[in-house]
């Protein structure tokens, strides 16, 4: 570790993963209601179970994020971070604001929630992923200013390079886009409109400049490639990200009461999407097979290139999948979504914050890569939670098709609960990897307190 | 990459194509807010179905069900379920008030939100409102949803 205070990132990072455990046991227990329906009813309705369950997902992300910028930028910039004490302070208030809105997602019914918050005087609750109660959104606005303050300071008053500064710009339109979390007409046509405009701009357009800066980072550390030829494909890829996924968001505007030039743009712009996906694949690949050494941290090196592949599949394939307009009108709101999107958010966003911590922790605990033993236990959690994660995907994906030719294709279209009877088996097979997720991450914690040979303590020179 | 595609041109590239497709999107979105009022049913948009909105947004029916394809999976789309429910409001409020409160055993089943006849009346008023939304080829695809 270069700087005494990359060394923040570690406490995130723990958090990061210690929510992550629980947004899989909620993971879990919906996966069960899906086909034992009053399982933990009235308890904990299916609801509520998601609600904790997404919830989990993007605050553990947002951990990762600030832990991997608290880790990267020092470095990078040269110079210690701007105000640690600041860092410090401010996880722990994102902490306890986290762990209070779970709990009140769990300990009382959401109208309760909403009441006891004062929802009625600024209403911003109860919209997919955003049911955060508004006091809560104020506090991740705060924390997310004080964040991207300390991080923007060290930046600037430091040595700038693209990789810094790509993040920075992916940051702040973070910041700058979820404060339209706050805006919730009472026209839904509206609302929904631009409910995307956190949702698709986020994780269609400013994270994956996020994503692509931490890939490129690892990279550069991994590899030893020449810093020009990483910053090139960094640039032409976000650049891809932008031209796709600005007017991309336009596959969210084809059956919500916006006007129909949304189907051409929409169909044509997100078609374009799986583009930079597949530039990362490309420049994972050509980067790692033009190494100048081989590190001694190989789990980080898998991790990368799994981000790049499985990023692609995910968001990039599954996404491309069900854009097409005259597509979507079949599969819009079915098991194809979910599908895509439980692919697209491990390939893309879990795994690239899994690849930072890879490569991070053993420095960050005095090593240059982690023990032998510890690595291939890592390197199975790996497998596991991935290969787990492309069967949820694919039984998902078959549900999907089914759901739609019984209940929006054929001749004589079936009701909603007949057809979730019928395709029982793909829930239960899907139930069933998402167990097989459970163990692979409770493996890939258990990596990082396993003992074992040292690795060689200076990377060889590849030949 | 080949040398001739220097570091500098897809720098170029993403800031110009970044600034320029964003003004685009927001181009559009003016576009789109100032024509949605033919599609969007506002004439229906009373004082009752906003504060059925704000029912179906404080008690997350957002969590379980779509609206317009929307949200989870887990419960029957609901932006066609006044059509689908007969074009009566009273079936929609009947529905919901005989959700038994302890579910049904080993089924899916929507909770009892012990809502009062005001509030039921006003929930199926935003839903039918959401029903008379002019979505592109009159989607969802059936009345099945």
């Amino acid at each position: 570790m270069k700087y005494e205070s990359q060394g923040i990132a570690k406490m995130y990072f723990i958090a990061a993963i210690g929510l992550f455990v629980g947004q899989i046991l909620f993971g879990v227990t919906m996966g069960l209601q899906y086909v034992w329906g009053d399982f933990l009813f009235p308890a904990i309705p299916f609801n509520v179970a998601r609600m904790v369950h997404t919830n989990l997902l993007i605050v553990w992300l947002l951990f990762g994020f600030m832990g991997s910028a608290y880790f990267l930028v020092p470095e990078e910039s040269e110079r210690e971070l701007y105000a640690p004490w600041l860092a410090k302070i401010m996880f722990w208030i994102f902490l306890v604001a986290g762990a209070l809105t779970i709990l009140g997602y769990l300990l009382v019914p959401y109208a309760t929630l909403a009441e006891m918050t004062m929802n009625n005087l600024l209403p911003t609750m109860g919209r997919e992923f955003l049911e955060q109660p508004t006091i809560t959104k104020i506090g991740i606005v705060i924390v997310a200013l004080a964040f991207l303050f300390n991080i923007g300071m060290t930046i600037l008053t430091g040595k700038k390079t693209v990789i810094t500064l790509v993040l920075l710009t992916g940051l702040a339109g973070l910041a700058v886009f979820f404060l339209f979390s706050f805006y919730v007409p009472d026209n839904l046509v509206l609302d929904k409109y631009f409910w995307w405009f956190v949702v698709h701009l986020w994780v269609e357009g400013v994270w994956e400049l996020i994503l692509a800066s931490f890939l490129a980072y690892v990279l550069i550390k991994v590899t030893g490639v020449d810093r020009e030829v990483i910053e090139k494909w960094l640039y032409i890829i976000i650049a891809m990200a932008l031209i796709s996924g600005l007017v991309g968001t336009g596959h969210h505007f084809f059956w919500i009461g916006t006007p129909d030039y949304w189907q051409w743009l929409g169909s044509i712009f997100s078609a374009l999407e799986p583009i930079p996906f597949f530039m990362m694949t490309l420049f994972a690949f050509n980067v790692v097979n033009k190494r100048r050494r081989d590190h001694a941290n190989k789990a980080a090196v898998l991790w990368a290139l799994g981000t790049a592949v499985m990023a692609f599949l995910g968001a990039g394939v599954w996404g491309f999948l069900h854009t097409l307009a005259p597509v979507n009108y079949y599969t819009h709101g079915t098991q194809i979504t979910a599908a895509h999107g439980h692919m697209a958010f491990y390939g893309a966003y879990v795994m690239v914050v899994l690849t930072m911590i890879s490569y991070s922790m053993p420095i960050m605990r005095g090593q240059k890569a982690a023990n032998v033993k510890a690595q291939a236990l890592e390197m199975w959690s790996f497998w596991l939670m991935t290969v787990s994660m492309v069967f949820i995907t694919l039984f998902l994906t078959g549900a999907g098709i089914l759901q739609v030719y019984l209940q929006r294709y054929s001749e004589a279209p079936l009701p909603f609960m007949v057809v979730q009877d019928k395709i029982a088996i793909f829930y239960w097979l899907r139930e069933l990897a998402g167990l097989v997720f459970l163990i692979g991450l409770l493996l890939y914690i258990y990596s990082f307190f396993a003992k074992g040979k040292e690795v060689g303590n200076i990377e060889a020179i590849a030949s | 990459m080949r040398e001739t595609f220097t570091k500098g041109m897809a720098r170029n590239i993403y800031y110009g194509g970044g600034v320029f497709f964003f003004l685009v999107l927001i181009g559009l979105t003016v576009d789109t807010v100032s024509g949605i009022s033919k599609t969007d049913n506002r004439e229906n948009l009373t004082e009752q179905v906003i504060a059925g909105k704000y029912l179906w947004e404080t008690n997350d029916c957002i969590g379980c069900h779509s609206l317009l394809g929307e949200g989870a999976y887990f419960a029957p789309e609901l932006g066609n379920v006044y059509t689908r429910f007969g074009k009566s409001t009273e079936a929609i409020k009947g529905f919901i008030k005989s959700r038994p409160k302890n579910g049904i055993p080993g089924r899916r089943s929507m909770p009892q939100f012990n809502f009062t006849d005001e509030e039921l009346e006003q929930i199926a008023q935003f839903l039918k409102y959401t029903d008379g939304i002019k979505t592109a080829r009159d989607w969802p695809p059936n009345v099945q949803g």
